[in-house]
């Protein structure tokens, strides 16, 4: 399994695109919205976590075909299942590897970011946390559509329509502790959603993923 | 020896219910069935929105528009029952294997959606008037929005796999996992924002529900709408075994032909 997280990072690493992409993404984004809402401060840092986390989940969803969808067409998946680590396993590591290439800068970025957002000192820990506990989620749903849609031709607007209700909840969650956080308010109830939510794609959709990859792979 | 007799009965009795996956039975039990459903529907539905529509009082606060609760409320119930419908024929379909479960859950999605849009759509231009917008981001509105969007993955993804027992299974997947995140983007939404939609009216454990006058009335559009959903479904899911057999005669003739 180590193995297969290796070369899913080499092959993001080598291939390029792949893990500039979410990073540029969500740099327009932050440079973009400033020009579109105007430049007073107290705007954009009260819009600031919301901004940061629909790019981040925009990001995100720009990048999830790639999680099956090259090894789907150069047969490496078949290989994948026929393995004999559990194709479980071979699910949940591609989702980890998409979240380090995809989710991981874009958590360590965030706070630059936030800068331009002009966020301060208790935005950038707010919107780093939450970021951080929130996008393994988004990586495994993402994961879990990717699998559905890996047999079609041309799955990606497919691909975002099916993702797009599924990664409502993390988003409503991860903004609301971010702004409740920056806010100074308690945001526990928020905060533990976010790592429910988390915590039970990550323990449950690996199995759901993998019966859809099964499906497709017949 | 009469416990194997007893195990052997129960069986019987537990076979008799699956018998009904079978689509020839199918189509025999729902021709049947269709056009005395059709009459019911037509009947019960005439007699909730006409008597809705025309013979209620008009409430207080509310003047003629409390008359859209008519179409608005049995369309929202109809549009969650129906997902829940799906769900459970899915899950019919992955564990058991049953071709017109699958079809069943395929041909409701769209009866489904439309009564999703009715519910969203009456209830704009019933918030138009009383709210002062058609649109506010209430939880209620959020979360039909959210099942909208629900139905159209759901649908999309019918039509964009070719194999059927694929898609059927891959939709199936689909409709369980959509579940559970439709179920948590309700409390999602509830937790965001508190808003304007009034709490539920009508239910069986409150003492005060709406006037009987309102009432009465509205349970036969709620029969109605769902009697037209089952309506619905039944045929549409005779067009899909019959599209699925037209096909098999196809693939059986081009065969012969080869």
């Amino acid at each position: 399994m180590i193995a297969l997280l290796a070369r899913d990072l080499r092959l993001a690493f080598r291939a390029g695109g792949g893990f500039g992409l979410g990073l540029a993404f969500f740099l327009i984004v932050s440079v973009l919205v400033p020009f579109g809402v105007g430049p007073e401060a107290e705007v954009l840092a009260r819009i600031a976590p919301g901004i940061l986390w629909v790019g981040a989940l925009l990001a995100c969803l720009l990048s999830l075909d790639r999680i099956f969808q090259l090894d789907f067409e150069d047969g490496s998946l078949d290989l994948l299942a026929t393995a004999p680590i559990p194709m479980e396993g071979t699910v949940a590591v591609k989702a980890l590897a998409h979240w380090i290439t995809t989710g991981l800068p874009l958590v360590l970025a965030a706070p630059v970011f936030g800068a331009l957002m002009s966020l301060d000192e208790r935005g950038y820990w707010w919107i780093f946390v939450t970021l951080l506990i929130g996008t393994p989620a988004l990586s495994m749903i993402g994961a879990f559509g990717a699998a559905l849609t890996v047999g079609l031709k041309r799955g990606g607007l497919l691909l975002s329509l099916l993702v797009l209700p599924l990664y409502i909840p993390t988003l409503i969650f991860g903004a609301e502790a971010a702004t409740r956080g920056i806010g100074g308010f308690d945001n526990a109830t928020p905060l533990l959603m976010l790592a429910g939510i988390t915590a039970a794609s990550v323990a449950l959709l690996p199995f759901a993923a993998s019966a859809a990859l099964r499906i497709n792979l017949r | 020896m009469p416990e194997m007799h007893r195990t052997k009965q129960a069986r019987d009795r537990y076979n008799v219910l699956w018998e009904w996956a079978n689509p020839v039975k199918f189509m025999w039990f729902s021709g049947l069935a269709l056009p005395w459903l059709v009459g019911a529907t037509v009947v019960t539905m005439a007699v909730g929105l006409v008597w809705g529509f025309f013979f209620t009082p008009e409430a207080v606060n509310f003047g003629s528009s409390v008359k859209i609760i008519y179409v608005h409320v049995p369309s929202a119930m109809m549009a969650i029952s129906a997902w829940f419908m799906m769900l459970v024929a899915s899950l019919i379909w992955l564990i058991r294997r049953h071709h017109v479960s699958a079809l069943a859950a395929k041909a409701a999605a769209p009866v489904g959606t439309v009564m999703t849009i009715i519910a969203l759509i009456t209830g704009a231009i019933w918030g138009e008037p009383m709210w002062g917008t058609y649109w506010a981001w209430d939880p209620r509105l959020t979360s039909f929005l959210i099942l909208f969007l629900f139905y159209l993955g759901y649908m999309a993804l019918w039509g964009a796999i070719e194999d059927p027992d694929t898609a059927a299974d891959l939709t199936s997947v689909l409709a369980v996992v959509g579940s559970v995140f439709a179920f948590l983007s309700r409390y999602a939404v509830n937790f965001w924002n508190q808003g304007l939609h009034q709490g539920a009216t009508l239910s069986l454990d409150k003492d005060e529900n709406i006037a009987n006058v309102y009432w009465i009335p509205l349970l036969f559009a709620m029969a109605g709408f769902g009697l037209l959903f089952v309506a619905l479904v039944f045929v549409r899911t005779r067009t899909e075994i019959r599209k699925r057999r037209t096909h098999a005669l196809e693939l059986r003739e081009r065969m012969a032909d080869a």
